[in-house]
């Protein structure tokens, strides 16, 4: 099981609370994470990454074991620490005023 | 007054949640449900005049973009519906801020308009500046591209808000006919439901673009009808307040004696087609009232003829906008009629703009209200 944390405007909208706990078809990239995770809250299309080019929005970023991941590509194998559920796959909302 | 009337609410967009505020028909005693969706920009949020349960809801935010929340108990719960809102084909270009063509990208929904007749109908206004379409309750949009593909897109231009379409008018009484409202490109009309249109800027003059008589890039901040009379339209432009009674074919200005005729927001009354509401706003770079007084001009001429009504509206030290979507009227006998500021305040009159009272103070900066009557 993959687990996924999501920020809190995004808890709400999903309508859950902690953690998230997914099955995500190995290999566990940005890209199968997403599609799990829109196919179990499809109220969370398109509000971490674009409905149509499936790119990040640009003040979302994807933090896993102390690393920033945003930059890496949708289909690089997550770190195994994450694949093995060891690790979430944290989704941040940036830092940006408000 | 009608004695099937229960009361009235009221329905508040703010830029950090939305809020409903109810009352019964006295409009004395106001109750106040919210922050719905706090923390996220709610543009607007309107009722259907089919199904008065039937709510929708813009919400957005930087962080995570468009979503659209939909009502079937008048706002006790909500449900997202869709936020799928592609442009039609290749988008193109419009003007960007320095005239360079700038590629079509969509940021948010600025005005959700139900349809008078079906609940699942509903139009919405967007930015970059179009008009999509669901008929499925909100659940898919299509875009009813005639409107950005007719021809004078290219030429469209964003005010400092954004090129947000902002108003949208269904015709009551003629079949298809629509009204929309863009800044910055001006008005246009549709005769057949919105797959072709017009603009219908002739009269228009702003001395801010190139050719001040242009077809379109007139920054039109509201359009505003009674639906007894159609055919007659008042607007408030960046600079000057407009009417036209040819269904936008011509338009002459009726700003008459207001002070400044610089603001937001343009209503009519429930009853009387005629009198109409502005808030007049020092100027384009000073988004506050003139004079730190927050006053409501009233015409009961269809304009030209300006009142101002002050009656328990701050009078000294006064420096919020009110929006363009912040303005609306109830149809109770006694006409209602609601602003919201960027302060927080919503302030309503329950006697045509006579005296007003803040029914709520301290909310965030408001986007919209509209006012939905019940029986």
């Amino acid at each position: 099981m993959i687990r996924v944390v999501l920020p809190a405007h995004l808890r709400t909208l999903a309508q859950v609370s902690g953690e998230l706990r997914l099955e995500v078809t190995r290999p566990v990239t940005q890209r199968s994470v997403l599609d799990a995770l829109e196919a179990s809250y499809p109220m969370l299309c398109g509000t971490i990454r674009d409905h149509t080019t499936q790119q990040r929005r640009p003040f979302v970023r994807f933090f896993a074991c102390e690393e920033d991941l945003s930059h890496e590509s949708p289909d690089t194998p997550l770190p195994e620490a994450v694949a093995s559920g060891a690790e979430p796959f944290l989704i941040i909302g940036a830092i940006a005023g408000g | 007054m009608n004695q099937k009337t229960s009361g009235v609410r009221v329905l508040v967009g703010t830029r950090k949640g939305a809020f409903i505020l109810t009352s019964d028909a006295k409009r004395e005693q106001w109750d106040v449900s919210g922050p719905h969706f706090a923390g996220w920009e709610i543009y607007h949020v309107k009722g259907s005049p089919a199904d008065p349960n039937r709510l929708y809801a813009s919400q957005s935010s930087g962080w995570f973009g468009q979503l659209i929340q939909r009502s079937n108990d008048g706002g006790k719960t909500w449900e997202p519906v869709g936020n799928k809102f592609a442009y039609d084909g290749v988008p193109g270009t419009h003007q960007w801020y320095d005239g360079t063509p700038h590629p079509w990208e969509f940021k948010r929904v600025w005005h959700l308009e139900p349809s008078l007749t079906d609940p699942d109908t509903v139009y919405a206004g967007v930015e970059d500046a179009a008009l999509f379409r669901s008929t499925d309750g909100g659940q898919s949009w299509q875009e009813l591209a005639g409107l950005r593909g007719h021809g004078s897109g290219p030429r469209w231009q964003p005010g400092a808000g954004g090129m947000c379409l902002h108003s949208i008018i269904l015709d009551p009484t003629t079949p298809g006919r629509i009204f929309i409202a863009i800044s910055a490109a001006g008005a246009f009309r549709s005769d057949d439901g919105g797959e072709t249109w017009k603009p219908i800027n002739r009269g228009l003059r702003s001395e801010y673009i190139p050719d001040p008589n242009a077809e379109v890039g007139h920054c039109v901040h509201r359009i505003a009808m009674h639906r007894s009379r159609p055919n007659v339209l008042f607007m408030q432009k960046h600079w000057d307040v407009m009417r036209s009674d040819d269904a936008g074919e011509s338009w002459r200005e009726v700003s008459g004696n207001l002070p400044t005729d610089f603001g937001f927001p343009i209503d009519v009354h429930a009853h009387d087609p005629e009198t109409i509401y502005v808030v007049p706003i020092k100027s384009d770079s000073e988004h506050f009232p003139p004079d730190g007084q927050l006053r409501v001009y009233r015409s009961r001429t269809g304009g030209n003829e300006w009142e101002a009504l002050t009656q328990g509206l701050p009078q000294r030290d006064c420096y919020v906008n009110v929006l363009r979507d912040a303005m609306a009227v109830d149809s109770l006998e006694s006409c209602g009629v609601y602003f919201g500021t960027t302060g927080g305040q919503v302030y309503a009159s329950a006697d045509s703009g006579d005296h007003w009272v803040p029914i709520v103070r301290d909310l965030p900066a408001v986007l919209s209200v509209e006012v939905q009557t019940l029986s």
